[in-house]
Parts: C-alpha cells; structure tokens; sequence
C-alpha cells in the first residue's frame, strides 16, 4: 500500500504563527505555521522535545497557545467557548501515544461511551451494531469483551483508533502511533491508517520519529526545528534536501 | 518563604475554584445517575464493614474508658447517655469522616491521578466529554450523600458496642441502656451533627477528586495526589470540626 500522489487543495486544517511558553521563559512554540488540506495526511518530524506533540495538543485545545491562530474547518479554536470547541472536537479523533483507553471499562464500553455520549437516540443494537463495525475495520472484534489490560500495545492502538473512528471523525490526529510496538505492527498500524482514510475520507496530522511510517502514510512531511517548521516537502524531496540537518533524519 | 507562601495561596485559590466548580455543573443538565450510582456504591458501601468495625469499637471504648470515672462519682446510671451523646456529636461523625478521608479521598486521589497520568482524562476531554461532570461531580455528590448515611450508621453500631461494654462489668437490659441514650438525646444534639457530616462528605469528595484532577506527571504523581489527598481532607475535616463547634455553641448555646 503507498501514499497517494494527489493532494486535494482545500486546507481543513491552518496553523498560522503558534506560539507556546511555559513559566514565561520556557519557549518551546516560537511560530509554527502549517496547513492541512482536505484528504492529506501531514507528517511532523523533530527532535524529541521539539514540540510536535504540544502543536497536536494545541490544535485539540488540550493547551492555550501563548498566541497565534488555530482554524479547524474554519473556525478559530483559540476565540471560542468550551461548547463551540466541543463542537469542532466531536469531528476530530485524537489517538493518543499510549492509547488512553478507559481501565475500569471493557473495549466494548470504551467504544460505546463516546458514541452513547454524542448520540443519545440510538437503541442499543444500533451502538453495538457501530461498535462492532468499528472493531472489525480495526480487525479487533474478538476482543470486544476483553479489559484494556489484557491487550498487548498494538492492540490498545488499534481499540484507540477504533474508538477515535466510532464518532466518525473528519480529522484525526494521531501522536505517536507505533511507538513502543515492533516493526511488523508498527507497519501495519501505518497500513491501518491509510486504510481509515480511504475509508473515513479523514485527513490527519500524524507525530511520529518511524521513518517507515512517515514514508508510508505522509502526503507531506514537515520537520520541526527550535519551535518552527524548518522544512516542508514530500519525503523524496525531504530525504534529497541540500540541508545536511535535513537529510539526517532520513538515515 | 514568599514561594511557598504564593504557593500555598495559588493551591488554596485553585482548590476553591474546583470545589465552586461544582455547584454550576451539578445543576447543569446531562446528570450522569448511572455513574452517581456506582460511585455511591464505592463510596457507601464499600465503606460499610470498615465504619461498621470502627463505630462498634468507638462505642465499646468510651464506655470502658470513662466507665471507672463515673463509679468514683456514683454517676454510672449517667453511661449510656454520655456515651451517646459524645458519640453522636462528635465522636462518629469526626472518626467516620477520618476514616473515609483515608479510604475514599485516597482512592479519589489515586485513581483519577491515575487517569490523569495516563491521559485517561484528556482522552475525554477530546472526545468533547465534560471529564469534571463525569469524574468529579459524580464522586463529590456521592460522597456529600453517602458519608451522613455512614455517620449515621456508626451512631448506631457505636450505641450498640457502648451496650455490650455496659455489660462486661455490669448487667443493664437492652430497653433500659437505649431509653436512657435517648432520654439524654435533644434534637439539637442531632442535627447541626449531621449538617456537619454534609459538609465533611462535600470536601473529603472535592479535595480527592482536586488532587486526582491536578496529579503531576509519572507514578510518583499518583502517590504524591493520594498522599496529598488524606492529608489536606484530615486537616478540612478538623477545620470544619472546629467552625461547626463555634457556630452551634454560638446559636445553642442558651
């Protein structure tokens, strides 16, 4: 499975000069500037500490930026009150490093919870009907009455991933999502994440430090540097780059 | 010294932030009564057999204890309404919300720090879940609800081992120990007691789940929110104490 070559044109999602400093003197966020288009996968690159993750944090406004512009389908993130951002995150999935799944609640629940949350009307069969379609396009649905601790790490983040996709997300927003997991699943996590594209129709910004997966899922890369993005390209471009700072992420 | 000073008022304005938090969100529509229920559950009956051990122990003590001061005065026949009367105005509802301090804030402190440190919560968060509604309303209801209910409870249970201690060193019939502990009883003894073990349940919940909420990062964070958690609930629970005490002395005293 590749990365398409195409890319729609219309940006969903537009990050305009963010930045983000903690205790007024630890600068971590000095001007990122991004776009995400429609149907794109973007893949941020950068040194651990760089602040990749805080600018995914950001976008979901897990974190008040310092200052600077977040518009998701449009709308500021950082101007409006908790219901309105609460709108604008019903339609976009965040899979977190460690997948964040609920302990005390079995992978049916964690998936039901959401869903039964934004979608009150729904008869019970109608919710286990959409946890199971989601389960199954993850390839999970034997475990749906298994605990989050009975799982090995690819495990809890594909139920992650099925969880973002139950709310059917239009971007998703995935932090780190084959660290920790060994090269096979790591693989077919990358190859899980063009197939919810394909599927879902989402767009996504996608964290990672495996060159595979970003080579694998990125439309376009973006690497990270001081708090500012210090190159944008395809991969090929990224990995040819006349930048020697560049080329050493790519060997 | 200034640090810590700002730190402790930065602490106490955030805490009061927290616990104000929940009255606008208590009344604001969803309820979440599925979660309320299983939190009173934990909260409640959990807690039973531990009340229940320590109430009966509390009442058989006193009466052993001041049983001896008593006969030096004739005033034995006074037992069963002193030990009542401690029992009920101060004795259980301040050893009780002790205890649940140390089991229930603990629990609160450690478990939501645990979802913290996990990302449990922002995972709530994203998915545009109010986890405060959820999480923490839920558990500080419960507890204000619940921890009265086992006050009253280790009133009870302590009347009763205050029974079986009058009767080690002397015979009192079961009628006659219960008409005297309620002979001695004014309602006035009772209630401004149990408006008080509201106000216990109220921050042993709110300071538990505050602690839990505001866990720092790692496992060290969840023992430090726990810790913390008993803690800082104790110390509110005496602060209570003493405030409850002036304003009932204040108003009934006459």
């Amino acid at each position: 499975m590749t990365a398409p070559t195409t890319i729609p044109t219309e940006a969903i999602i537009s990050i305009t000069d963010l930045h983000k400093s903690f205790d007024n003197d630890n600068k971590v966020l000095n001007g990122i500037s991004l776009t995400v288009n429609e149907g794109e996968n973007l893949v941020i690159l950068g040194r651990s500490g760089s602040g990749k993750s805080l600018t995914i944090q950001c976008a979901i406004g897990l974190v008040k930026p310092t200052s600077g512009s977040i518009k998701i389908f449009g709308t500021d993130i950082t101007t409006i009150d908790g219901s309105a951002l609460n709108a604008i995150r019903v339609k976009v999935g965040f899979l977190f490093q460690s997948g964040a799944l609920y302990d005390s609640m079995t992978v049916r629940e964690n998936l039901s919870f959401p869903l039964k949350k934004h979608h009150k009307n729904l008869s019970k069969e109608e919710v286990e009907e959409k946890v199971q379609e989601a389960l199954t396009n993850v390839g999970l649905l034997d475990a749906i009455d298994k605990m989050p601790v009975e799982l090995s790490g690819g495990m809890r983040k594909r139920v992650a991933l099925a969880r973002t996709l139950i709310l059917k997300p239009a971007i998703i927003l995935y932090d780190e999502p084959t660290t920790g997991l060994d090269s096979i699943t790591a693989k077919e996590i990358g190859e899980l994440i063009l197939t919810v594209r394909k599927t879902y129709n989402t767009s996504a910004i996608i964290i990672t430090h495996d060159m595979a997966c970003a080579k694998l899922t990125g439309d376009r890369l973006c690497i990270i540097k001081d708090g500012v993005i210090a190159a944008t390209g395809t991969y090929a471009a990224l990995a040819d780059s006349e930048d020697a700072w560049v080329r050493s992420f790519f060997i | 010294m200034s640090n810590y000073l700002v730190s402790v008022f930065s602490n106490t304005g955030s805490t009061t932030l927290f616990g104000v938090r929940f009255f606008k969100e208590l009344f604001t529509p969803p309820f979440e009564y599925r979660a309320f229920v299983q939190q009173c559950y934990a909260v409640g009956y959990k807690a039973l057999p531990l009340v229940s051990i320590t109430g009966f122990i509390m009442g058989l003590v006193l009466t052993l204890q001041t049983r001896p001061t008593l006969a030096k005065f004739g005033a034995e026949s006074w037992l069963p309404g002193m030990v009542g009367l401690s029992l009920i105005r101060e004795i259980a509802p301040v050893i009780t919300a002790l205890i649940c301090a140390g089991k229930v804030a603990s629990g609160m402190g450690a478990e939501l720090g645990s979802m913290r440190v996990t990302e449990q919560i922002d995972a709530m968060e994203v998915s545009a879940i109010n986890p405060y509604k959820y999480l923490a309303v839920t558990r500080i209801l419960a507890a204000t609800l619940m921890i009265p209910l086992l006050v009253l409870f280790a009133d009870t249970i302590g009347i009763m081992g205050g029974y079986i201690g009058a009767n080690i060193h002397s015979s009192i019939s079961f009628t006659s120990y219960f008409s005297k502990v309620f002979d001695s009883l004014r309602f006035s003894d009772l209630v401004p007691a149990i408006i008080k073990t509201f106000f216990f349940g109220y921050f042993i919940g709110m300071i538990g789940c505050y602690k839990g909420f505001t866990a720092g990062k790692g496992t060290e964070g969840v023992g430090k929110a726990a810790n913390a958690a008993v803690v800082a609930a104790s110390l509110a629970i005496f602060i209570i104490d003493m405030l409850a005490v002036q304003i009932t002395d204040l108003f009934l005293s006459n």
